[in-house]
């Protein structure tokens, strides 16, 4: 049986939360996924599923979680790719209800970065010493801005791209984040405001850079005759591809993603190309993580990735491909430091048609969520997810 | 924006990781230290004993110490900031690293560079960064 449509997305919930001092980790991922059950009409005992990532508490992947939920699975996934790697859990979801391992496919993030006071993208993180790359870069002080600093630094020069078309990404954000009761940073912003705001590291200013948010969110994947048995409008995964990029030996590119790879087997799996695409979640760590992924994308050709997010192009209703109307990482939430479910999240409210009216996109059929893990500077993974409204 | 020297530290497996030692061991004596496949003869970064393009055994070399910049970022929100980059060794492969002994703000993307050493802290390795040439 082919992947196309094997699976729908029958549940989708993000939490309202932006800063959970007073809960764990672990009570808000189940607080996730009881809001992603009920939003599909389903129970607890439906799920024969787990999927969850690095975030998810626990030494051993999915074990402490399907124990503190008291969730009876007969399949698990815990693959760890960072803020994309709910965009592969779909995926991998999808795989598994087509091959008949559940039925029912429980997905979930949830961290609280901003409660503990993490310096998340200026303060390096030390990971396990014996990870082969530690000693090699740990010393330099890679904190996650510089990585994308870098990355941006390298567009400019190779294809002239200006901090000006970068702002513009934000503007969009927040043109979208001010519908949004639940995001962080809801006024909207201007070009000047954003080349204006602190350096952090050049040429990423202080508003090119995603919030620091708690909270989480969770997806429901069923088998159609599940989902067709359900309430809620039909959301069918059509595409999904997923692929890592690294530093290949010293054979470094940083003005390309691994969405250069994940991508076409997403689109072909769905049959459909780019300019069909009525609305994109595209994952927005940084401004340069948007540029460089909707080139890598096909949104356009490598290099004219400034030219075509300025001018309110990402605004819906203004431009031709509106994005990340929640305010998406750069302005509502990037809960434990990853915005892959968020994106997900959004783009099924697109496709059901409940997105806040003023930035829902008119007969919206075919969405992309898109998302990346790691740092592009050094290694990553890309994984993509086409939707599809039935 | 002026070169402001700051502390290094240094997190992996420097006495313990035979793989690696004799990179740490060419740093302290002011060598930069890289591998080479002897079969495909490719250059690698950084030093492993399987090469990562054909996976055949590696021998060390000192590298000349010459670079050009390929890209850099300062990282201007912390205290005292510090640039970090990738330099493009004159043997072929990447190298991230920091930026040393120069106004921040005559970086420039294709600018000649040349290897120097820091110490780490607490008593670490010695390891390379990069100065105008």
């Amino acid at each position: 049986m082919g992947l196309r449509g094997a699976a729908y997305i029958a549940g989708a919930w993000e939490h309202p939360t932006r800063k959970a001092p007073d809960k764990s980790i672990a009570l808000l991922h189940a607080e996730c996924a009881r809001g992603a059950l009920a939003d599909a009409g389903l129970s607890k005992d439906d799920v024969d599923g787990y999927f969850c990532a690095g975030d998810a508490p626990g030494a051993l992947g999915p074990l402490s979680m399907v124990d503190y939920m008291n969730l009876k699975c007969r399949h698990v996934d815990s693959t760890d790719v960072g803020g994309s790697s709910y965009q592969v859990a779909v995926g991998h979801a999808l795989e598994a209800i087509a091959a008949g391992r559940c039925s029912v496919a429980l997905i979930t993030l949830a961290g609280r970065p901003r409660s503990e006071g993490q310096a998340t993208g200026t303060a390096p993180r030390p990971g396990n010493p014996a990870a082969p790359e530690m000693q090699f870069e740990f010393p330099y002080g890679p904190a996650t801005a510089n990585l994308y600093g870098m990355c941006a630094q390298r567009h400019i020069y190779e294809y002239g791209t200006t901090s000006e078309q970068l702002a513009w990404i934000k503007v969009a954000a927040s043109h979208h984040a001010q519908h949004n009761p639940h995001a962080m940073l809801r006024d909207v912003v201007t070009v000047q405001d954003v080349v204006n705001s602190p350096m952090v590291s050049t040429p990423l200013h202080r508003l090119d850079c995603c919030v620091i948010s708690d909270g989480g969110g969770a997806l429901v994947l069923t088998k159609p005759e599940i989902a067709k048995s359900l309430k809620r409008p039909l959301v069918k995964v059509i595409g999904a591809g997923e692929a890592p990029k690294h530093q290949a030996g010293g054979e470094v590119d940083l003005t390309y993603t691994a969405a250069r790879w994940s991508g076409p087997p997403a689109w072909e799996m769905a049959g459909i190309k780019p300019s069909d695409i009525k609305y994109a979640s595209i994952y927005d760590s940084f401004t340069i993580t948007v540029l460089l992924q909707l080139e890598d994308l096909g949104f356009c050709e490598k290099g004219q990735g400034g030219k075509f997010v300025a001018d309110g192009n990402l605004i819906s209703g203004v431009g031709k491909l509106p994005f990340n109307t929640d305010g998406g990482g750069l302005c509502s939430n990037h809960p434990a430091n990853r915005g892959g479910i968020t994106k997900i999240i959004e783009a099924v409210r697109q496709l059901r048609g409940e997105a806040h009216p003023a930035v829902q996109v008119p007969n919206c059929d075919l969405a992309i969520a898109h998302g990346t893990g790691g740092t592009i500077g050094t290694r990553h993974c890309g994984s993509t997810v086409i939707l599809e409204r039935e | 924006m002026a070169y402001v020297a700051r502390k290094f530290q240094f997190v992996g497996t420097a006495d313990t990781n035979p793989e690696t030692k004799p990179f740490f061991d060419g740093a302290a004596d002011g060598k930069l230290m890289i591998r080479r496949c002897t079969s495909c003869r490719k250059a690698h970064w950084y030093p492993r004993e399987l090469c990562p393009y054909c996976f055949g055994n590696c021998e060390w070399e000192q590298a000349s110490g010459r670079a050009k910049i390929y890209t850099f970022s300062v990282m201007e929100r912390a205290d005292p900031p510090y640039a970090i980059g990738y330099v493009t060794l004159a043997e072929g492969p990447a190298v991230l690293t920091n930026f040393v002994d120069t106004d921040f703000g005559a970086l420039r993307i294709g600018m000649d560079v040349k290897v120097a050493f820091i110490k780490t802290e607490g008593g670490g390795p010695s390891l390379p960064v990069f100065a105008p040439a």
